[in-house]
């Protein structure tokens, strides 16, 4: 017996504090993926990653095109991050990004939640970040399930074979 | 090779059970897979299955996305048919591989 199947993960809570792109769809692909497990699954947003849940936001984010310097042109040169600076150049590649994702029939964020509630993933945004960007609970997607405190977070993310990832 | 013998029939399976020969799959055969797993099956099953099978014969990739557009059943209740696991419950039951999918 592998020490995997002796300590199964039975729960995940996954904390996003980041609102770009791939801050985002991390997230979304680990929790999808834990849902598709059987394993129970709490997602939980804060600061800019509160844009993920925000109804008229969540399906026009965008990725840092200035200071990422993992970021290549097509054909694998680096991207200079001075031409990040030029108009148009993030929403360029942020749509080139989705673009690409949409290939390997990687849904918007919007339908991503579709599928993870759909699947009984439960999907929180975080009360000190609504209170600081002056959300409302009728700016979130119908997908949340609650605003939770940082106590009421901990409460929901407990349990044996429960794990916190921050991604 | 593994092999299992469901209602009479040897056929091949993988170390985790999965068939490696899709076309020794019938649906007696998935009737009993479906018991060991706790699952009765029903029209809803099998049309899913159907489409889940057809799609792999046809080479496309599998993923959780595409019950949404197989015309048959949402994903809601794609969960609700095949409980816990449901693309590694229903592949293993209709007879095709593991997907390899991570969505």
């Amino acid at each position: 017996m592998s020490t995997e199947q002796n300590y199964p993960i039975k729960k995940v809570n996954i904390i996003c504090a980041k609102g770009a792109i791939e801050d985002v769809y991390a997230t979304l692909v680990m929790g999808n993926g834990a849902v598709m497990e059987g394993i129970e699954t709490n997602l939980f947003f804060t600061f800019f990653g509160l844009d993920a849940i925000v109804k008229n936001r969540m399906d026009k984010l965008h990725t840092a095109v200035v200071g990422n310097p993992a970021l290549r042109l097509p054909g694998g040169l680096r991207m200079p991050t001075l031409l990040g600076v030029i108009p148009g150049m993030e929403s360029f590649t942020s749509w080139m990004m989705m673009g690409e994702m949409a290939k390997l029939d990687i849904p918007p964020v919007s339908e991503f939640l579709d599928l993870i509630t759909a699947g009984g993933g439960k999907i929180f945004a975080c009360k000190l970040a609504m209170d600081m960007f002056k959300f409302k609970k009728e700016d979130l997607s119908e997908h949340v399930s609650g605003i939770l405190t940082v106590g009421e977070f901990y409460a929901h993310a407990g349990g044996e074979g429960s794990q916190i990832i921050f991604t | 090779m593994a092999q299992k013998t469901y209602a009479g029939k040897t056929v091949d399976v993988n170390e985790e059970d999965y068939f490696t020969n899709p076309s020794q799959w019938t649906k007696e055969i998935a009737v009993e897979i479906a018991k060991e797993e706790g699952i009765v099956l029903t029209e809803q099953h099998f049309a899913i299955m159907e489409f889940l099978r057809n799609r792999f014969n046809s080479g496309e990739a599998l993923s959780i996305r595409s019950i949404n557009h197989s015309g048959v059943i949402d994903v809601k209740t794609f969960y609700q048919l095949f409980p816990g696991a449901p693309l590694k419950k229903a592949t293993k039951i209709a007879g095709i591989p593991k997907p390899v999918s991570c969505i």
